[in-house]
């Protein structure tokens, strides 16, 4: 179910203001694709035009295409209700909605989008979900307490389970960990590594032994200068970027010399 | 600290106090700290006062004997008790109210939503003007409004409204033809109660979440639906509290009903007719001009159940606002 | 990169349809919500422009210099005479004295609120103070009614007497927005003060009031606009009357909502055929000439606030 992306000549602006200029990337299936970059290169931004979340704020607008199996997610025709159906997404700070159960919450994607489904199939989906996103054991005795009485790292991997119930093609990943301790930051990188089995998994992140731990390739954003447009600069294996990368902003960046 | 005993919670309080601010508290620093905490006395002793005159003048209407109040109470035809007289008033000040809340409440929620989360950035706060415009507008202006425009233009929509209820079994309207009913004024309070729905719920709407919408918007969640999984659960005790406050002000609205209503007195559900209802407020206001000796303590008593009415009403909205500070300074 | 092969175009198709397959029932109650909340807003709009446009248009035709500046003296039947200078007058003293009674007693609770309120008696005056915004003007009324009777007996009818009344609707409205503001003022100028050895009370009256001043000026600015319509607590305290009073301590006072009322409560007057200078419709007129001049005044008010914190207010960033 995982599916390839194409990103061509991608532009990214907010109004007139251009945040992120010329991008063009293949992120393949089935594995999993790091962002790595300084703090204002642009990197979440570009990650949120490939669900189209960028649109949430007024005036965000692109030029160029993305194509998810050869369909443009820009296209005319082309919900972006669908399109973030089907690209989920996970984010910076866990952010389980505090009004519902454990097993509300899981369920929240799918009774959106199908409005019934059976007691037995919803079990059935809730634990298939928190299974895969190795919390089943932890809370299959507190199903209907509230998701905001889970821990930090327990919280994103509730908000990992309901991204997965929707069962979308491509899980796009905000920095999952970096309002994570350590422990709970190890139990989310192992689950990145089961769950590229079955999707497509992009992950922004500040942790650069992170994105060398999780990701088979790695693409590295920068920053002109304060007011420019942030760029891609290298994209490569992640065992490239990180011992033999053939740009010299990227080899100070990776080796801790930037800045 | 031996002069003039402070209360008890200053002195409970003095060290840390005195830690806290040093040397400087003494000299005219102390007087100023006594004079405004006087100040804050004297409003709970303006409330309590508030309280107690109501109760003291409104005693004589319930100690009075029946011959009494029939002599000098100056009660309408038919009425020989007190209960008898606040029975019917209480239920028509109830039924105005709840009528101007039930056609408010989802149209604030709409405008406050309409600005919050619709209304393109850069327009929505004029529109939180407007309405707040709205709230500035003087009562007695809306009854005159109501009764010189509204009332005549909608009397011909409520007769056809009767023509078409009364084809149901078992009920039977009756419409004025001058639209000086119940209903008319309730649409005015309704009106009137608006704004400050409105500016309570487009603040709690506000704070909700950017992370809890996301989260709504990346599972697939259309606009709607994503107000209806983030925002409104997370706004629902604000909006009730906000219905309340708007239920407490309805409540008390006099010049509206005043203007408007052609009143009677009874229990009544004849909300398009006319002289069949009437509100606390509103008789209190129309009678207490010509009222004297036990006809003042007996409208008085009536604006006492109104007192208490409120107060119930609004206590229990702030209640709620409180109790949702402390559950989202837990998030 | 770019040469990797491209998905079969059985998987695109499947892709396509994905996300072109925007749900019609999910899409329509998405559309009607929006419809609905435009709705709400639009229906909300109405009574407010036919308020505003039927007072214009209504009183545009008796509000004049005349009007604003001869009394009800005299003034009977259909008579195209008289004007509302006592009422506008009457309201005036009345919103002043209540101001005077409650501007002080709101602002130094606000004071104590912010700058020493701690512990039960601060807890409950908070709370009352949210009760006391939802007394109804009516039942104010009622209270100082009440009140004076002790003094006066009963019937007393004095403009001080409806000053008393609104001060009580007044005060909560004054404390809530002064303590609002005084909370704005950043606890480094208070802090930089006492470095400076400023006693407490000096800080608060030199730094603390001072950096707020225009907020304060437009909270209580606020507060009379608020309190400068009522309508019904001046009507049982301060009765009625068609002639000028200065003195809130002696006599009637009328005023200009209790005017709005009393013209629209008498209705149509009775003219006899023939009589010229008789128009059956002048109370009415009048009432929308008073209405014009108090929305007005309301206005001014509501305006004058907020210019003054956008002209007068220290830049505190």
């Amino acid at each position: 179910m995982a599916q390839r992306i194409d990103v061509k000549d991608l532009n990214i602006y907010y109004g007139d203001f251009m945040a992120v200029q010329g991008v063009s990337m293949t992120i393949e299936p089935k594995s999993v694709t790091a962002f790595i970059g300084p703090s204002g290169c642009g990197k979440s931004t570009f990650l949120r035009t490939l669900n189209r979340m960028h649109e949430v704020i007024p005036g965000a607008h692109v030029e160029g295409s993305v194509e998810l199996e050869g369909v443009d997610l820009y296209g005319p025709e082309v919900d972006p209700v669908a399109v973030r159906r089907t690209v989920g997404m996970v984010f910076q700070r866990p952010n389980p909605f505090p009004t519902m159960s454990i097993r509300e919450n899981v369920l929240a994607g799918v009774k959106l989008n199908n409005k019934k489904i059976s007691k037995t199939d919803a079990d059935d989906l809730v634990e298939r979900s928190l299974r895969g996103a190795n919390l089943w054991n932890e809370v299959k005795d507190r199903l209907d307490r509230p998701g905001s009485g889970l821990s930090g790292g327990q919280q994103q991997r509730l908000c990992i389970a309901r991204a997965i119930a929707v069962r979308p093609q491509v899980l796009l990943m905000d920095e999952p960990c970096s309002a994570l301790d350590p422990i709970s930051t190890l139990a989310i990188e192992d689950l990145i590594q089961e769950l590229k089995k079955d999707y497509t998994i992009v992950i922004v992140t500040h942790n650069m032994q992170q994105a060398a731990r999780v990701s088979d390739r790695t693409a590295f954003f920068n920053i002109a200068g304060t007011g420019k447009p942030g760029r891609l600069i290298e994209m490569n294996d992640t065992a490239t970027i990180f011992s033999a990368p053939s740009e010299k902003a990227t080899e100070d960046y990776v080796s801790g010399r930037f800045g | 600290m031996t002069t003039a005993s402070p209360p008890a919670h200053a002195t409970r309080h003095e060290p840390r106090r005195r830690r806290a601010s040093g040397d400087t508290e003494r000299g005219f620093s102390r007087v100023f700290r006594w004079i405004t905490t006087g100040a804050g006395v004297l409003l709970l002793g303006v409330l309590a006062a508030v309280a107690a005159f109501l109760v003291a003048r409104a005693l004589p209407a319930f100690t009075a004997s029946q011959a009494e109040l029939l002599a000098d109470g100056k009660l309408p035809a038919g009425v020989t008790s007190i209960a008898q007289y606040v029975g019917p008033l209480v239920f028509g000040t109830l039924l105005a109210a709840a009528m101007a809340l039930a056609i408010a409440t989802p149209i604030a929620m709409g405008i406050a939503l309409f600005i919050s989360h619709y209304a393109p950035r850069r327009i929505a706060s004029g529109i939180g003007y407007v309405v707040d415009l709205l709230a500035a507008i003087p009562s007695v202006v809306f009854g005159l409004w109501g009764g010189r425009v509204l009332a005549p233009l909608i009397a011909d929509f409520w007769v056809w409204l009767v023509g078409v209820l009364n084809v149901l079994p078992f009920v039977e309207f009756r419409a004025t033809a001058t639209g000086r009913s119940l209903a008319t004024a309730s649409i005015v309070l309704a009106v009137m109660i608006l704004p400050i729905i409105t500016a309570v719920s487009r603040e709690v709407f506000l704070q909700t979440p950017k992370l809890h919408e996301e989260a709504a918007l990346a599972l697939g969640a259309t606009r709607w639906e994503m107000i209806r999984t983030a925002v409104l659960p997370f706004g629902r005790s604000g909006v009730i509290s906000a219905a309340m406050l708007g239920l407490g002000r309805a409540l008390g609205e006099t010049m509206a009903v005043l203007m408007i209503l052609s009143t009677g007195l009874g229990y009544s559900l004849q909300i398009f007719g006319a002289g069949e209802l009437t509100t606390i407020a509103a008789n209190i206001a129309s009678r207490f001009p010509e009222a004297s000796g036990l006809a003042v303590n007996v409208l008085i008593a009536t604006g006492l159940a109104l007192f208490i009415i409120t107060l119930a009403v609004n206590m229990a909205a702030r209640a709620i606002v409180a109790r949702r500070k402390d559950f989202s300074g837990a998030n | 990169m770019s040469a990797v092969t491209v998905g079969t175009s059985d998987e695109t198709e499947q892709i396509r349809s994905l996300l072109t397959s925007g749900d019609k029932g999910r899409k329509r109650t998405d559309r009607i919500m929006t419809m609905l909340v435009y709705g709400a807003f639009g229906l909300a709009m109405l009574p407010l422009v036919s308020l505003l446009w039927t007072v214009v248009v209504n009183g545009a035709s008796k509000f004049n210099p005349y009007f604003l500046s001869v009394t009800m003296r005299g003034v009977f039947g259909g008579m195209d005479a008289g004007g509302a200078y006592h009422a506008i007058i009457g309201t005036l003293v009345i919103t002043l004295c209540a101001s005077v009674l409650s501007v002080p007693i709101g602002l130094l609770t606000a004071v104590y609120l912010v700058e020493y309120g701690r512990g039960p008696l601060a807890r409950a005056v908070t709370f009352f103070v949210d009760v006391m915004t939802g007394i109804p003007s009516i039942v104010a009324g009622l209270f100082a009614f009440a009140l004076f009777t002790i003094f006066l007996g009963p019937g007393a009818k004095l403009g001080i007497i409806a000053a008393v009344a609104l001060s009580v609707l007044m005060i909560p409205v004054v404390v809530r927005s002064c303590e609002e503001m005084l909370k704005l003022v950043p606890n480094e100028l208070r802090e930089a003060s006492y470095a400076l050895g400023v006693p407490k009370w000096l800080t608060i009256i030199k730094i603390v009031l001072r950096t707020s001043v225009a907020g304060l000026t437009t909270g209580i600015l606020l507060a009379v606009a608020r309190v400068i319509g009522e309508t019904a607590p001046i009507l049982i305290t301060a009765g009625t009357t068609d002639s000028l009073n200065f003195n809130p301590f002696d006599d009637r006072m009328m005023s200009l909502p209790v005017y709005i009322y009393r013209q629209y409560a008498q209705g149509v007057a009775t003219c006899r055929d023939g009589q010229l200078d008789c128009i059956p419709d002048i109370n009415y007129m009048r009432a929308w000439a008073a209405a014009l001049t108090l929305v007005l005044i309301v206005m001014l008010l509501n305006l004058a606030g907020r210019l003054v914190t956008r002209w007068f207010s220290p830049k505190l960033r």
